[in-house]
């Protein structure tokens, strides 16, 4: 595939809000990107000029915000509403390989949809198997977090990736991964063995630690997760608003790496 | 016919809302309050033509949108 047939979708309802610098991460890299209103996928009162397929992208994002207002429970209306006109052909896009991001909202998007933890390679998309609860705070946690890329190679948004420790801020008072009662332990050891834990919260020092550190609870500290197949990918913080390294008047930001990882795998295909 | 459908966490989920509530209820000076939860509670009114058929739809409800098996249970309360 070449770089100039390449076409991103960030898809947006309202209530999300980081659709606009999520299309600027692909754009800034030379790619195709535009954000895009999920009734464009089905509705017909929609001009023909902006009726859109899934089919028509090669890679798509659920952004950040607080779809749908976050009712009933973070992410769960724009679930309901992919699920009952596009869960078919979101099905049909995972198995094809094709790479689905999900940060923050689009996490618990994800999550919502069973496309994470995504265990069975033939049903992407499906029951849920997680939930993202309330932080044990409480509190709606806003601020830079350090995160270890701990991925051994199957998740295409961070094959490039090469430092060990990046830092991506959080925003979100529904982050703690939760997974069902009893389960625990299982699930953590199938993540592990399938190489599908791709980043957990650290220290300054690179340890492992609690909160702050971990800014809402989350089981074995992950921050982020892909499935057994590694094209969906989903996290709590937000690479996209490190593309740039504003802190350090370096030109490069830690999360730059993840849009220039599918970038490249796509590149591949 | 009328619901209120009661959205609540299973046993042994934490409860980051009913324990803050706690704390603040017990500094305002509420010193017997042992235990808060939260609940999330929706009022549905459905056509149906018996009370069983409507108790089928509401729990798909439930199942498909309002909680999270993972973590929520929920009960069904008939208003009318």
């Amino acid at each position: 595939m070449q770089k100039e047939d390449l076409k991103i979708a960030v898809i947006r309802i309202e209530g999300t809000n980081c659709e606009e610098e999520t299309v600027m991460a692909f754009r800034n890299l030379g790619v195709f990107s535009e954000a895009v209103h999920l009734k464009q996928f089905y509705s017909d009162m929609i001009r023909d000029s902006e009726q859109r397929s899934l089919t028509d992208y090669n890679c798509i994002v659920f952004p950040g915000g607080f779809s749908a207002g976050d009712y009933v429970r973070a992410g769960a209306v724009f679930s309901a509403r992919i699920k009952s006109v596009l869960r078919d052909d979101l099905r049909d896009f995972i198995n094809s390989g094709y790479p689905v991001l999900g940060i923050c909202n689009g996490f618990q998007i994800l999550a919502e949809l069973g496309a994470l933890p995504g265990f069975d390679e033939d049903k992407p998309v499906g029951k849920q198997e997680m939930a993202l609860g309330i932080n044990d705070s409480n509190r709606f946690e806003c601020r830079p977090s350090l995160l270890k890329h701990e991925n051994r190679g199957k998740c295409v948004f961070t094959k490039a990736l090469e430092k060990e420790i990046v830092m991506f801020p959080v925003a979100h008072a529904e982050g703690k991964v939760i997974f069902p009662a009893g389960k625990e332990e299982d699930y953590i050891d199938r993540l592990r063995k399938n190489d599908q834990i791709v980043f957990r919260y650290v220290d300054a020092g690179g340890n492992y630690a609690g909160y702050p550190w971990n800014p809402n609870g989350s089981i074995y500290n992950i921050a982020g997760l892909c499935n057994v197949r590694g094209n969906v990918l989903g996290l709590m913080p937000h690479p996209e608003r490190v593309f740039f390294d504003y802190y350090r008047k370096n030109e490069i930001g830690d999360g730059r790496t993840i849009f220039e990882s599918v970038i490249e795998y796509l590149l591949s295909l | 016919m009328i619901a209120d459908v009661y959205i609540y966490l299973k046993e042994g989920v934490a409860d980051p809302e009913g324990e803050a509530t706690k704390k603040a209820l017990r500094l305002l000076g509420f010193k017997n309050v042992k235990k808060v939860s939260s609940r999330k509670v929706f009022r549905i009114e459905v056509d149906a033509r018996n009370r069983e058929e409507a108790e089928r739809e509401i729990s798909g409800m439930c199942e498909k949108l309002l909680a999270n098996p993972v973590i929520q249970k929920y009960t069904i309360q008939w208003v009318e």
